[in-house]
C-alpha cells in the first residue's frame, strides 16, 4: 500500500511538491470511503433473520448456527426444515432465528455470543466443528442450553466430560445407509460401487460401513470403493470425484456429500445414484435411488418444550428407524419392486427393534486385513460406532483417508 | 479397458474441462494486466457472473440455443459493471489497485452481493435446466488417446480456445494490441504519441471483467451446474497467479491453467484407481506451485524480464508528466 506514495514522486518531478501529497491524500480517501461503504454493505447483507420479534415475557428464544448455506440442498437444508418445523408446532412458544454460512473457527465463538447477547436461551449447533466452540461457551454462559448435532463427547468420554447445560443429539444414519445399500447392492451389474466420502471420522466411517454391508446383504460379491474430497461442501471438488470414480470403472454412484452435484455426474453417464441427506428423486428421476434422510423436526420441537417445561436433562440423543428419526428417501424408478419389499422388510425388522444397527452382529465381520472385529449375535454400542475406525472387508480405500 | 480409460487420457480430458473456467478468467486478468491495472476482484466478478447466469438459466424459459447465449451476456454484464466499478476507483480516482480489487472480491464475494443476490433470487435449489453439456464433436469421442481429450469438451472449451488465439494475434499482430502494450509498459509515452491512456485501461479492464463473468458462468452453466454460495471456490486467485505463471503471454496462460487444472482432480483419480498418495500433498500442489511463481516474479528484475507491463499497478496522471 505504501507503494503508493513512493510512486506518485517519481513520475512527477516537474509538478512542484504538493500534488503527489495532495494525490496521496485523494486515494486515501477514496480508499477510507470504499471501505465504509463496503463495511455497511456487509452489516446490511449479512444473513441473519429473525422469524418473528420477541414479545416481553413467554416465548423461548433459540437459534440455529448452520455451516453451510440454508439452501444448500442437503444438510443445512434439513436442519433448517427442522427449525421451520419447531416454529410452526410451537407456534407463539417459540422466536427462532439461525446464522448460516458459519464458518467453523474461531468466529463460532462469536457468533454465540452474539447470539446470547440478542437473549436466546437454546443454541443448536449443527454441524460437528463447533463443538469445541459450543462446549466452551456452555461453561461461559450456565443458563442457555446447548445442544450439538453429532457431538460424541457425552457418548465417549461421560456426561461429567461437559457442562450440564450441554446436550448432543443425533441418529443412526449408517441403518438408512444399509437400506440405501441394499438398494445399491441390486443396481450394479460389474459389483463395483463408488462411494465419495468427506472425512475419514468415526461417523463416517461407519455410514460407509453401514452402506456396505447393506450391499453385500444382497449382493455377497459387491465392493464399495472409497474416494476422500476432504470437503462437507465444494461442488467443483464433488464432481470431480465423481468423475473420477466412474473412470475407474465404478457403475453405481453412493455421493455422502452436502451437495447434489455427484448427481449430474451420474446423470451424464446414467449410472445408479445413492445421495445424502436430501430427497433427489424429482431432479434426478432417470438415475436416483434413494438415501438416508433425517426429520429432525420432531426432535427441536420435544427439546424445546422439555426446555420449557423446566425438564431439562442431558439425552445424549441417537434417533432410530423406530423413531422415524432417520428414514429411507422415496425411491427412484430404477429401484425394482423386489428391492423395494427387501428395503420394507428390513425397515419393519428395524423399527421392530426400538434402537440402532439390528445388521452389524448378523455374522462374524471382518475388517479388510481379515480380523473379526464383530462377532456374531454381538450388539454394538453407541461409544462402539462412534469409534469405529476400521472398514469392513469389501470396501476398498483406507479408513485413514 | 479401452486405451480412452487410460490414466493419462483421464487426467488429460479433465485438466482442459475443469482449467477452462481458470483460462477464461486469466486472459481477461492478462488484457486489464496488459495496460497497467492489476484487479483483484478476479474471484469477485466470477461469483458475479456465476450467480447471473445462474438466475437466467433458472427463470427463462425457451431453448438452450438462447437461454445459454442469454445466461452469458448476463455474466458478461454483471461481471463487467463489477469492472467497471474497479476501473472508475483505480484509473480515474487513482485509488490504489490492490486495496480496490481486494474491496470488490469481498463486496462482490461468497459472503456478500453474489450469495445476497441467490438468496433474493432464489437460487441453487434445482440443477440449471439449461447447460453447457459435452459435446461429441464430430462424433469423435471413442476416437483413442485424442477423443476424450479434444472432441468431448463443452462448447465453452472451444470458445476459450478460439478467445486464445484471437488474443494472441490481438496482442502481437495488431495496431491495438502495440498500443495496448505500450499503455503498459509506459502510459506517458504512449500519452505523447495520441494514444488515450484512459480509454484503453477502462476498456481492457471491462473486458477482462467480462472474461472473468464467462469464467463463473462455467461453474453455474457446466460444472456444478446450478448455485451454491462461493461455488468458484478461489479459483479466481488461481487465475491471478496464472497471468504471472504465464509470463503475460495467453498460449503460455492456457498450458498453466491445464496444468491446474490437472491437478485439481488429480488426488481424486489416484484415489479412484486405488494409487496410494499423500493426497493433502497433492491437494496442497497447485498452491505451492502458486507461492513458488509469485516469489520468483517478486524480483522486480526477474519479473521485467519475464514480461510484466512496467508500468503495472500504478495509476497514470496526466499532469504529472
Amino acid at each position: 500500500m505504501a507503494n503508493e506514495e513512493i510512486m506518485v514522486p517519481h513520475a512527477s518531478v516537474s509538478q512542484g511538491s504538493s500534488s503527489p501529497r495532495r494525490t496521496a491524500r485523494r486515494a486515501g480517501f477514496a480508499t477510507l470511503a470504499l471501505l465504509a461503504v463496503l463495511g455497511l454493505f456487509t452489516a446490511a447483507c449479512s444473513s441473519s433473520k429473525s422469524s418473528d420479534s420477541a414479545k416481553p415475557s413467554g416465548p423461548t428464544k433459540a437459534a440455529w448456527i448452520y455451516v453451510g448455506p440454508i439452501n444448500d440442498g442437503g444438510w443445512t437444508q434439513t436442519h433448517n426444515d427442522g427449525r421451520e418445523a419447531a416454529a410452526k408446532a410451537l407456534g407463539d412458544n417459540l422466536v427462532s432465528t439461525y446464522k448460516e454460512n458459519v464458518p467453523e473457527g474461531p468466529e463460532t465463538a462469536q457468533v454465540i455470543d452474539d447470539l446470547v447477547k440478542d437473549g436466546n436461551t437454546v443454541i443448536f449447533g449443527t454441524s460437528y466443528g463447533f463443538k469445541d466452540a459450543m462446549q466452551a461457551a456452555a461453561k461461559k454462559y450456565p443458563d442457555v442450553k446447548f445442544v450439538q448435532a453429532t457431538g460424541d463427547d457425552i457418548t465417549i468420554n461421560g456426561a461429567s466430560s461437559v457442562s450440564s447445560n450441554y446436550d448432543e443429539y443425533w441418529g443412526a444414519g449408517e441403518d438408512t445407509l444399509y437400506l440405501a445399500g441394499v438398494a445399491a447392492g441390486s443396481a450394479t451389474k460389474n459389483n463395483v460401487i463408488g462411494v465419495e466420502a468427506p472425512f475419514p471420522i468415526p461417523e463416517i466411517i461407519r455410514q460407509i460401513n453401514g452402506f456396505a454391508l447393506g450391499a453385500q446383504s444382497v449382493n455377497p460379491a459387491a465392493t464399495v470403493k472409497v474416494v476422500w474430497t476432504k470437503t462437507w461442501f465444494d461442488p467443483a471438488a464433488e464432481r470431480q470425484a465423481a468423475e473420477s470414480l466412474v473412470a475407474s470403472g465404478v457403475d453405481v454412484i453412493f455421493s455422502h456429500q452436502d451437495s447434489p452435484t455427484a448427481g449430474e455426474v451420474a446423470k451424464a453417464n446414467n449410472l445408479p445414484w445413492v445421495g445424502y441427506d436430501s430427497d433427489q428423486s424429482a431432479a434426478y428421476p432417470s438415475v436416483w435411488l434413494t438415501t438416508a434422510t433425517y426429520n429432525w423436526g420432531p426432535y427441536y420441537t420435544a427439546k424445546i418444550n422439555s426446555i420449557r417445561d423446566g425438564k431439562w436433562q442431558q439425552q445424549n440423543y441417537y434417533g432410530t428407524i423406530g423413531d422415524e428419526f432417520t428414514t429411507v428417501a422415496p425411491f427412484g424408478s430404477l429401484v425394482s419392486a423386489e428391492t423395494k419389499s427387501t428395503i420394507q422388510a428390513e425397515q419393519a425388522k428395524a423399527a421392530a427393534t426400538k434402537s440402532f444397527g439390528w445388521y452389524w452382529g448378523l455374522a462374524d465381520r471382518e475388517d479388510q486385513d481379515g480380523k473379526v472385529q464383530i462377532k456374531k449375535g454381538q450388539t454394538l454400542t453407541q461409544k462402539d460406532l462412534y469409534t469405529m475406525s476400521y472398514f469392513v472387508k469389501g470396501i476398498d480405500g483406507s479408513p485413514k483417508g | 479397458m479401452s486405451v480412452n480409460s487410460n490414466l493419462f487420457v483421464i487426467i488429460f480430458a479433465s485438466a482442459i474441462f475443469y482449467g477452462t473456467p481458470l483460462v477464461f478468467a486469466a486472459v481477461g486478468e492478462l488484457l486489464a494486466e496488459r495496460s497497467g491495472v492489476i484487479n483483484l476482484g478476479v474471484e469477485g466478478m466470477m461469483l458475479l457472473g456465476a450467480v447471473s447466469a445462474a438466475m437466467v438459466a433458472a427463470n427463462v424459459d425457451g431453448p438452450a440455443a438462447l437461454v445459454l447465449p442469454l445466461a452469458l451476456l448476463a455474466a458478461m454484464v454483471a461481471a463487467g459493471l463489477g469492472a467497471s466499478i474497479h476501473a472508475f476507483l483505480v484509473i480515474t480516482l487513482r485509488v490504489n489497485q490492490i486495496i480496490s480489487g481486494l474491496a470488490l472480491t469481498i463486496f462482490a464475494g461468497a459472503a456478500g452481493l453474489s450469495s445476497y443476490l441467490a438468496n433474493v433470487w432464489g437460487l441453487g435449489k434445482h440443477p440449471a435446466l439449461n447447460q453447457f453439456g459435452r459435446m461429441d464433436l464430430f462424433g469423435l469421442k471413442k476416437f483413442p488417446v485424442l477423443g476424450p481429450i479434444l472432441f468431448d469438451q463443452t462448447l465453452l472449451t472451444y470458445l476459450s480456445w478460439v478467445l486464445v488465439v484471437a488474443v494472441m494475434v490481438y496482442l502481437f499482430r495488431t495496431r491495438m494490441g502495440l498500443h495496448l502494450r505500450a499503455v503498459g509498459e509506459s502510459p506517458q509515452t504512449a500519452d505523447s504519441v495520441g494514444i488515450s491512456v484512459t480509454r484503453y485501461r477502462y476498456g481492457h479492464v471491462i473486458v477482462g471483467g467480462m472474461l472473468a463473468g464467462v469464467a463463473g458462468a462455467c461453474f453455474s452453466l457446466t460444472i456444478v451446474p446450478t448455485w451454491a454460495n462461493g461455488l468458484t471456490a478461489g479459483e479466481g486467485w488461481i487465475a491471478l497467479a496464472l497471468v504471472i505463471f504465464g509470463f503475460w503471454r495467453p498460449d503460455l496462460t492456457l498450458v498453466g491453467a491445464y496444468l491446474f487444472g490437472a491437478l485439481s482432480s488429480l488426488s481424486y483419480t489416484l484415489q479412484a484407481r486405488g494409487i496410494d498418495v499423500p493426497t493433502a500433498l497433492l491437494d496442497a500442489l497447485p498452491y505451492v506451485a502458486t507461492i513458488v511463481v509469485l516469489v520468483i516474479v517478486s524480483n522486480s528484475r526477474i519479473s521485467r524480464r519475464l514480461g510484466s507491463p512496467a508500468a503495472l499497478g500504478r495509476p497514470y496522471e496526466r499532469e504529472e508528466r
